[in-house]
């Protein structure tokens, strides 16, 4: 058959980092006109592969041939040069300018130094419409979605330079439809004979898209296989180098409580509680030791709906009643000193402080409802944020160490170890596995089962249906900023069931 | 915050059917602007009705002549605060060229040496600036601090008085009258300052330099991403103020034929208020220059009208202008939300 010859091939990468070796002899090679899947756990070497090949960082061994010629790359912009283009998670470009401008500022088509406004704009048409894109290429970026403007990422990307394509984590913050439209985009560059490496946690997506992957682990080369020849399993016990029962164990166990929390006490209620442009009035109550989860497609207004919760916006309609007690939560300090506790979304935007060490951030909700004028002594800091770091497996187990230097997934236990050892009744916990590894994903589940078997009650927000299955007793599901059913999760639920009530009843 | 989530999906089924965005909100990027426009307006229309002379056309020529320095200043400023940094030694800059002007022709030398000499010593600090903040990540508020200091400093030390300027080719400039129709003069500076607008306004459109100004300011992490000169730019940018601070000094020198090394204080706060008014967003990445050119004619319609008026005192100029900076941060702010 004869494979056409690589137009990307490294072999033999390492790179060290003052005590950590991120790439020990990594071979990556990239065919032309494939999507192909980068995969590994957080601290896997996902990353530094990527900014080593985009020229971020040098290389401390082997070499990468692009073309056929071996290329030494200093910088992003020789990468760039050389035809090695980047779209990453967060979208990197200026989004006060306009979408043509985006594409092709620093290139402008130029005529006695003046730009010509009209040809830029002609041209950025034409390129969007070959992503089947037809947008106003004249508004500012900032007037369009985020799934909009990674098309544009990748229309700027691939008009730089066509021959390999990196995209890193591009669908972790679109929803289905969106990531549609990006596979189709991604179909037709790679008819094109461009050259694509997709990173992506999202497992479903990899076996959509990808025609071969290659697995990482603790900075070594598991193996570069064709996706049809990996059975799912097979690839995650690869990636993290264990098998996974952790997720059989959970299946059992939701089942097993929940009859039990038919008949808790509440801890919260809310009748036609609302907020105008962020929530429709819905009626919630949430049960002591109980796991509801919350289901809907992005911007259904999951997140609004459990900030209401949690006294971060105002409810302008309906009441809140907390342990059979109206209340008005004014602040988020209300809801904590109520026993609600809230995990962000955005844990790097608004929960974990990056150039504090695990022990300050995770002591630092504790410290806030005790006031600041009654510090807790350090004796007592160690004592605790011990005990979580061991009962989360926060890795590496030092406390002292900068948060921001530990992968994604251990940030989300430290901010979660945050929250819980205020001892809270109700812990609302949105998008808590977004963006990190399989291995952690689980153990993070585990715990909010745990967490449950204990007596706490979850709001559980997420965007993976498997997940909030899995842990839910009871499911609300959420469409267009509306709490449009609430479904017991009993045997008959799935992801299809939901699906069908997320997708029906649709304004089209 | 959900920021991101809650982004209304505009055009996400791409289809011509989608103008109703377009309409009622036309264009947000100019809605600060046209705020100001309107006011300037309003205000110019007011005078007109209230004083007798208000409405002849040498009250707006005027307002060049009165303002040439501020508008030149201004001007610089914009190109800074676009790129989300701030620009505070202007008005010791104008000082320091002022005194500088002044000792040297007194001292003899040719005026054609001075003049070019004066812009460089000025455009040099303003590099000096630039690279200070781009390649010690200083922050442009300290940076130009410094220099602030620095450029008074240097304007004391040369002389504490004001000293009078007897340079032919200075006094020409400075009593040269321009006529633009029957009874409308005006002077060499105010020419100086609607050419520098025009350049710059020229250069921010349609220059890559210039758009390279704007993506610095919506996002300059993305700009080094995008391969965009941003070191570069950024140096450019405060040499650029520096150049239009001296420019503005030696405008001052012919508007006044003398130098004084307390001139201009303050200057540096009235150009940026000028810019806000005019809708040059402070956080950087949107604003025009013309937006600054229409912030400064505010100011000096404010002006003009309590002069006109007589019997008013002019703290109320500040006492306004102030009121006006709330206004129009607080539209800002609103504007930008919007967009979001």
């Amino acid at each position: 058959m004869g494979e056409p010859s690589p137009v990307l091939e490294m072999t033999g990468i390492r790179k060290v980092f003052p005590g950590v070796v991120a790439l020990d002899g990594v071979d990556f090679r990239l065919l032309p006109g494939e999507i192909h899947a980068l995969m590994g756990e957080n601290g896997a070497g996902k990353s530094t592969l990527i900014k080593v090949l985009t020229g971020v960082y040098d290389i401390d061994g082997g070499q990468i041939t692009l073309g056929g010629e071996q290329v030494d790359f200093t910088g992003p912009l020789q990468s760039q040069k050389a035809g090695v283009s980047t779209v990453y998670q967060e979208v990197n470009l200026c989004t006060n300018l306009t979408v043509a401008e985006n594409i092709f500022i620093g290139r402008e088509p130029r005529k006695f130094g003046r730009i010509q406004w009209g040809l830029m704009r002609k041209r950025a048409a034409e390129l969007l419409a070959r992503l089947d894109l037809n947008i106003d290429v004249s508004a500012t970026l900032d007037t369009y979605s985020l799934a909009i403007q990674q098309m544009v990422a990748i229309a700027r990307a691939v008009d730089v330079s066509a021959r390999v394509l990196i995209l890193d984590e591009p669908t972790s913050s679109l929803d289905a439809s969106e990531v549609a439209q990006l596979f189709t985009i991604m179909r037709r560059l790679k008819d094109d004979g461009v050259a694509i490496l997709f990173v992506s946690h999202f497992l479903d997506q990899v076996y959509e898209i990808s025609d071969r992957l290659t697995v990482l682990r603790n900075g070594q080369l598991i193996g570069e296989y064709k996706t049809a020849d990996l059975p799912q399993v097979q690839l995650v016990e690869k990636m993290i180098g264990k098998e996974l029962a952790v997720l059989e164990d959970l299946e059992d166990k939701s089942q097993r409580i929940r009859a039990k929390t038919a008949d808790a006490a509440p801890i919260l209620a809310a009748t036609g509680l609302g907020r105008t442009g962020a929530i429709s009035p819905f009626d919630l109550t949430i049960h002591q030791g109980e796991v509801v989860g919350l289901a809907g497609l992005l911007g259904s207004g999951r997140t609004e709906l459990a900030r209401l919760l949690f006294g971060a916006d105002r409810a302008d309609s309906g009441s809140l009643q907390i342990d059979g007690k109206d209340v008005t939560l004014r602040s988020p300090q209300a809801a904590m000193k109520r026993g609600i506790a809230f995990s962000s979304e955005n844990r790097r935007t608004e929960g974990i402080l990056g150039e504090l060490s695990v022990r300050e951030n995770i002591i630092l909700a504790l410290q806030a409802s005790r006031g600041w004028t009654r510090p807790i002594p350090r004796r007592k800091q160690d004592e605790i944020v011990d005990k979580y770091i061991k009962a989360l497996q926060i890795r590496p187990a030092d406390p002292e160490r900068e948060v921001r230097n530990l992968s994604g997934g251990n940030q989300q236990k430290v901010l979660l170890a945050r929250w819980l050892i205020t001892e809270p009744r109700l812990l609302i916990i949105d998008e808590p596995t977004r963006g990190i590894d399989v291995g952690a994903k689980a153990e993070i589940q585990k715990l909010v089962a745990e967490l449950s078997d204990g007596g706490m009650a979850v709001l559980f927000v997420s965007a993976e249906l498997e997940e909030v299955l899995r842990l839910s007793h009871k499911i609300e599901v959420l469409r267009d900023r509306r709490l449009v059913e609430e479904l017991e999760n009993t045997e008959g639920v799935d992801a299809d069931r939901i699906m069908q009530t997320i997708a029906s009843g649709a304004t089209q | 915050m959900t920021t991101i989530d809650a982004t209304p999906a505009t055009n996400k089924t791409p289809s011509p059917t989608n103008p109703r965005r377009r309409v009622y909100l036309p264009n947000t990027k100019y809605i600060p602007i046209l705020a100001t426009l309107t006011l300037l307006l309003i205000m110019y229309f007011t005078g007109v009705a209230n004083y007798e002379n208000f409405g002849q056309p040498s009250v707006v020529v005027n307002l060049f002549r009165d303002n040439a320095v501020l508008i030149v200043v201004a001007v610089g400023m914009t190109f800074v605060i676009i790129t989300g940094g701030i620009d505070l030694s202007v008005g010791a800059v104008i000082s320091m060229t002022t005194t500088l002007t002044a000792t040297l022709l007194q001292a003899g030398w040719p005026p054609l040496v001075v003049l070019p000499a004066v812009l460089l010593l000025g455009s040099l600090l303003g590099m000096g600036m630039g690279a200070v903040i781009h390649y010690f990540k200083v922050e442009p508020f300290i940076a130009t601090l410094a220099g602030l200091f620095l450029a008074r400093g240097i304007a004391l030390f040369i002389n504490q008085s004001s000293i009078p300027i007897r340079d032919k080719l200075w006094k020409a400039m400075s009593e040269y009258r321009i006529v633009l129709a029957d009874g409308v003069v005006t002077k060499i500076t105010s020419v100086t300052a609607v050419v520098v607008v025009l350049i710059a306004a020229a250069v921010l459109a349609w220059t890559r330099f210039g758009r390279n100004v704007y993506a610095i300011g919506g996002n300059a992490d993305s700009a080094l991403l995008m391969g965009l000169p941003v070191g570069r730019t950024k140096i450019a940018v405060y040499t650029l103020s520096g150049f239009c601070a001296a420019l503005g000094g030696v405008l001052f020198s012919i508007n006044s034929t003398s130098g004084w090394a307390l001139q201009g204080q303050g200057l540096e706060l009235d150009a940026i208020a000028a810019c806000v008014i005019g809708g040059v967003l402070l956080t950087g990445g949107s604003g025009y220059v013309f937006g600054s050119l229409l912030g400064v004619m505010v100011y000096g319609l404010i002006q003009t009208i309590i002069t006109f008026q007589g019997d008013l005192n002019a703290a109320w100029t500040r006492i306004i202008v102030g009121l006006l900076l709330f206004g129009f941060i607080v539209l800002q702010r609103v504007v930008t939300r919007r967009a979001r």
